[in-house]
């Protein structure tokens, strides 16, 4: 197996797909039909959970497998809403990755992103995937209760949590655990993990087995599993426990994420996943180009008369933004 | 047919890798600059301490940054940083401007200039210099 750019090639071309430099957009269009083939997987949870010392440790010990797959990493940190600048980290924790030629790690800027990610990332994520790269890890920013959106674009999502990280109330609340498909336990060295892991087995046990929720999105479809075809089941959030520090459980993690790979092939939710990504993407990128064109079509002037009449509460937002929209004649 | 981008953006961060070469294990200087050059708006990649030269031009070219900023304190700068602009000349990143940082006399500064290590700042040197540095040799690339 080897990549179809040189490293050198990868990166720049990555970056130009971060900045939406000119020919950035045809770049990807062209590499798209090659995309598809990677397993790409999602690592999510709070800030100091472990998450960049689990994923290097992913990495390393899928590297140990037979097959030696290439693997990638996009780290994503947050950009300082104040400057716009950022200090990317997460290479720190991934120092037992260094010299392996067939890894590659990416830090990326949320650059203003809200949803634990960049808005460029799945566009990175396709660059890498069309390059060769089997597996690719995305870690997302320090993630509390919203940062969802790594689930748009990652086939399997694992939500890191570390003993002492709240009670049974926060677990049971919506979110990022609404996303998981695995969850894994890290720290598992420290106090408290048996209590942290039963508060979590009992909030899933609560919660009726998680299919679909996160991905399904009006308009589309009714999910396939909801009518098993074969032997299919409905899959069941599973709790992993590892200590990234000390390399302990995470060929457990592995396992579990080829068991959820395997149920997404069988159930059918694979390819529903694969449809939800879509529609979601191509929305987001419908409405970029909406407001793009509002923007463009809208002198500043009455652009700026329209904000004035608003903040006047002369007019109401919702409105405003509908007298914009007539003025497109879609 | 050629798409416009969605989000073309006309302004582009600059990425900057700050690294630790070397056995000593202070880090502080390396991480005020990488702070200042955060609130300068620029991307830092922080990859932290007990680099290799190997190591720091690697993750130069993962991160494809625009300049390389290396922090030394433990007097093996005139072995160490020859040997990171080497490794970045034979990844094809020589244009790639690297300034470094801690303890270095004057009088081996001459050498790592030729070396290529394009600028030198030693302690006390004020963070805008730094920023300007940067600016200056780092070029929008088209």
């Amino acid at each position: 197996m080897s990549l179809t750019l040189s490293r050198r090639d990868l990166a720049r071309l990555i970056t130009r797909v971060e900045n939406s430099e000119r020919g950035a957009q045809d770049a990807l269009s062209a590499l798209y039909a090659d995309t598809g083939r990677a397993r790409v997987i999602g690592v999510t949870g709070a800030p100091g959970t472990g998450k960049s010392t689990l994923v290097s440790e992913m990495a390393r010990v899928y590297r140990q497998r037979p097959d030696h797959p290439l693997v990638a990493i996009v780290a994503v940190d947050p950009s300082s809403p104040f400057s716009g600048g950022a200090i990317l980290g997460d290479r720190i924790r991934m120092r037992d990755l260094a010299g392996d030629s067939g890894v590659f790690i990416r830090s990326m800027a949320s650059r203003g992103a809200l949803g634990g990610i960049a808005t460029a990332t799945s566009d990175v994520v396709d660059v890498l995937d069309a390059s060769g790269f089997d597996i690719i890890i995305i870690e997302t920013v320090g993630a509390g209760q919203l940062e969802v959106d790594v689930a748009r674009i990652a086939q399997t999502v694992i939500v890191v949590e570390s003993p002492g990280a709240g009670d049974e109330v926060q677990a049971v609340k919506a979110g990022i655990l609404e996303i998981a498909d695995i969850i894994a336990v890290n720290k598992a060295d420290r106090d408290g993990v048996n209590q942290t892991i039963s508060a979590l087995q009992s909030a899933l046990d609560i919660a009726p087995p998680s299919f679909h929720t996160h991905h399904q999105r009006p308009g589309l479809p009714p999910p396939p599993v909801h009518q098993p075809s074969g032997d299919a089941v409905a899959w069941q959030t599973c709790i992993v426990k590892v200590s990234a520090l000390n390399k302990e459980g995470v060929g457990d993690l592995l396992d579990a994420i080829d068991q959820h790979q395997a149920y997404l092939h069988a159930s059918g939710e694979g390819e529903y996943r694969r449809l939800q990504h879509v529609h979601s993407n191509v929305e987001a990128r419908l409405r970029d180009l909406l407001l793009r064109a509002a923007m463009q079509r809208l002198s500043r002037a009455d652009f700026e008369a329209i904000l004035s009449a608003v903040s006047q509460r002369n007019l109401h937002p919702a409105v405003a933004a509908q007298k914009v929209l007539d003025s497109l004649q879609l | 047919m050629s798409q416009p981008d969605a989000r073309e953006s006309s302004s582009r961060s600059l990425r900057i890798l700050i690294a630790k070469p070397g056995l000593d294990g202070h880090d502080r200087g390396a991480k005020v600059v990488a702070r200042a050059l955060r609130d300068a708006g620029m991307e830092v990649i922080y990859t932290g301490l007990r680099q290799t030269p190997e190591m720091i031009a690697e993750a130069a070219l993962q991160e494809d940054v625009d300049a390389v900023g290396l922090s030394i304190l433990s007097g093996a700068h005139n072995v160490l940083l020859p040997r990171i602009a080497e490794a970045l000349r034979v990844r094809g990143m020589s244009d790639v401007p690297i300034f470094a940082g801690g303890i270095i006399p004057a009088e081996d500064i001459p050498a790592l200039v030729q070396a290529g290590i394009a600028g030198v700042f030693g302690p006390g040197s004020p963070i805008a210099d730094i920023i300007a540095f940067i600016r200056e040799r780092t070029p929008i690339r088209d």
